[in-house]
């Protein structure tokens, strides 16, 4: 029985980007290219006809790539990578060149060329690689666009819109308007795909896994977008809509309360004092980490220099940008991480295989420490760039005291070589470490008195700590920092530091998450480091506590049986203040 | 014409990224460079295409033919030889 349109559904998705949206839907249809097939009198020009095409997809994706870059960051844009690598395949090229030779036309040569090697892919045992199947077509479509004289499909919105789609590829997404895309809805997809990744790095709602009843919605329809708890209302009715206009009303106001606030420093209270800094992974963040109140950056994520480059970045290279990034911070602290790549974050020219368990395998230091010259590049470019500014160093995933005496070792042989080359240096770089790795938590009294500093990545060691991968979506929900037995594991982590007379911080999401906030404070974080765009929330809700009441809520909360009762509990003393 | 056989030791065979560390070497030589997955019976396929490459379902403990041909192809031979034999020592 047809549903009466005008009553309000709700659907319910996985909820990819936070924030709430109201707006008209505007659907995307995937444009079905029509694929003329016909014997062409010229061979030759229906092969310039080809290459040609492929010239304009190539320049497309180039730009494409960039303007990823710039606004989510390298690791989203190396999907463009991999299609340019499809695009120049030659056998690919030299299937449809050859049915051009046999009298076919470039648009039919070269769809079947790209459906056969797309159908191979589809029927690999593989799961990974049977996905860069929609890749080979996303680069087939492009080029086919060119000859058909299509533009690539884009989708125009004349006016705010909420977007719906059944599933969106990377280009696709990247080519909406961002400031008329109030949110996102699409009918496939998970929390870690593109579409949810570049609609998170943008700030706008988005809701997918939404299932096939989403695509029902009638063009213009009013959708209620619930980012943050992956829910849709369709046609909403008046009570509906203002209940939600209020909600999203409260949440707008605070959110300017708190960016009003965001430079003001972090003190509780009680006049306790913790240091709020951001996560930074490209140059162009730093402006975005400065407005949002960052009182320095307290992980540089140094991998945007090695990412989709065909060759390692050099020492002057690298100098400049550390240059660039310290300058604009003045006299801010600025922790820049060593390179931390792995099977799960490719590199051109230092491949790295896609292991069984990428997690457990091999990468960021241990890498490193296999090819100290690049280590030494990477530390000599760091020395030489920190004469006048507050310049910190960190290790990724240290496991054992060797790594971390072998770093420090490399660390001093490159302040010798930039000495001895007559460079200048600041005398005193601060080394500290992360400790993501359970095995360093354990032994985290031993490393204290070994490094200047620590910083917990809450996002590896609560997935080494629950044994969940929070890529796997059947076990995802216990990759959650907020259960006692991850909190324990950075309380350990606090008193050993301090005992030893270091500073703790904490570099993962956890550090932005509103419920942990207050328990951390408690436990005695000394720094958060987190998103740019957390930060102003962050801040305020630190300014709510005292440390007493914190610390009291801290003591609660690793005794408690789950993350759930764990954030409870942050609720139950917040609506009681 | 250089031929060589040789066994893959890798943990997940020439998968996603072995397979592209090999197509990217492979591509630096001006010589023509076929690949056959000897284990799994396949056809030669060109060594410089990944799409190909990918579809050759080599796992650990496979035997892959490596043929080059043209005027680097000693060169080629060897340093192909060199990242199946070494297990991509260097470039992982």
């Amino acid at each position: 029985m047809p549903q009466d349109p005008s009553t309000p559904r709700v659907l319910t998705g996985i909820p990819a980007a936070p924030g709430l949206a109201q707006g008209p839907a505007v659907l995307w249809r995937e444009e079905a290219l029509p694929v003329p097939q016909r014997q062409a009198a010229l061979p030759d020009g229906e092969r310039g006809r080809l290459h040609a095409a492929r010239a304009a997809a190539r320049a497309e994706i180039e730009r494409l790539k960039a303007q990823v870059e710039a606004t989510a960051g390298s690791g989203e844009a190396a999907v463009f990578q991999a299609h340019l690598m499809f695009l120049d395949d030659p056998a690919l090229v030299k299937l449809a060149d050859s049915a051009i030779d046999t009298g076919w036309n470039a648009e039919a040569a070269w769809a079947d060329a790209v459906e056969h090697f797309a159908g191979q892919l589809d029927r690999l045992p593989d799961p990974t690689l049977r996905a860069r199947a929609a890749d080979v077509r996303d680069v087939g479509r492009r080029v086919l666009g060119h000859l058909l004289g299509k533009m690539a499909q884009v989708l125009e919105l004349r006016q705010p819109s909420v977007v719906v789609a059944r599933d969106l590829a990377p280009s696709q997404v990247a080519s909406l308007d961002r400031e008329r895309l109030l949110a996102l809805c699409l009918a496939a997809g998970g929390p870690t795909s593109h579409a949810a990744i570049l609609a998170r790095a943008w700030g706008v709602p988005a809701v997918v896994g939404l299932g096939p009843s989403v695509l029902a919605v009638s063009e213009s329809q009013s959708l209620l977008v619930d980012g943050s708890r992956g829910e849709v209302v369709v046609n909403p009715d008046a009570h509906l809509l203002r209940a939600f206009r209020e909600r999203a009303g409260r949440a707008a106001e605070r959110a300017g309360a708190e960016r009003a606030a965001a430079r003001e420093p972090a003190v509780t209270r009680d006049g306790h004092r913790v240091e709020v800094v951001a996560n930074v992974g490209a140059i162009e963040e730093t402006a975005a980490a400065l407005d949002a109140g960052a009182g320095g950056i307290g992980l540089l994520r140094t991998e945007f220099l090695y990412l989709n480059r065909t060759a390692a970045p050099g020492e002057e290279g690298q100098l400049d940008a550390y240059r660039v990034v310290l300058k604009a911070m003045g006299s801010r602290s600025v922790i820049a991480r060593t390179l931390d790549v792995g099977g799960d974050k490719p590199l051109p020219y230092l491949p790295l295989d896609r292991e069984p368990n990428p997690f457990l395998g091999y990468r960021a230091i241990r890498i490193l420490l296999d090819h100290p010259d690049v280590l030494k590049i990477q530390f000599r470019a760091l020395l030489r760039a920190s004469p006048g500014h507050d310049l910190r160093i960190m290790f990724p995933l240290v496991t054992t005291l060797d790594e971390l005496r072998r770093a420090k070792a490399l660390f001093q042989e490159a302040r010798d070589e930039v000495r001895a080359a007559g460079h200048a240096a600041t005398e005193r770089i601060p080394l500290g470490m992360m400790v993501e790795v359970p095995a360093a938590v354990a032994l985290a009294d031993r490393f204290a008195r070994e490094v200047d500093f620590f910083s917990i990545g809450t996002n590896d060691l609560t997935q080494y700590t629950m044994a969940a991968d929070r890529g796997n979506e059947k076990v995802a929900h216990l990759n959650d920092g907020c259960h006692p037995a991850v909190l324990r594991q950075i309380q350990r982590v606090i008193e050993a530091g301090h005992q030893a007379g270091i500073w703790v911080g904490v570099c993962g999401e956890l550090a932005g998450d509103p419920d942990a906030v207050p328990v951390l404070l408690g436990l005695g974080l000394d720094e958060f480091s987190i998103a740019a765009a957390a930060i102003p929330r962050a801040k305020a809700i630190i300014r709510r506590w005292s440390l007493a009441e914190a610390r009291r809520l801290a003591a609660e909360a690793i005794n408690l049986d789950s993350a759930a009762a764990v954030r409870e509990r942050v609720r139950a003393y917040e609506s009681a203040a | 014409m250089k031929k060589l056989r040789l066994q893959v030791v890798n943990e997940v065979g020439l998968h996603a990224r072995t397979a592209s560390i090999f197509v990217a070497e492979a591509i630096r030589f001006a010589s023509e460079i076929r690949v056959r997955n000897v284990t799994g019976e396949s056809d030669r396929v060109d060594g410089k295409s990944i799409l190909t490459v990918l579809t050759l379902g080599v796992e650990k403990d496979h035997e892959i033919e490596i043929t080059t041909d043209g005027p680097d192809e000693e060169q080629a031979a060897a340093a192909l030889e060199t990242l199946i034999v070494t297990d991509f020592a260097g470039k992982l």
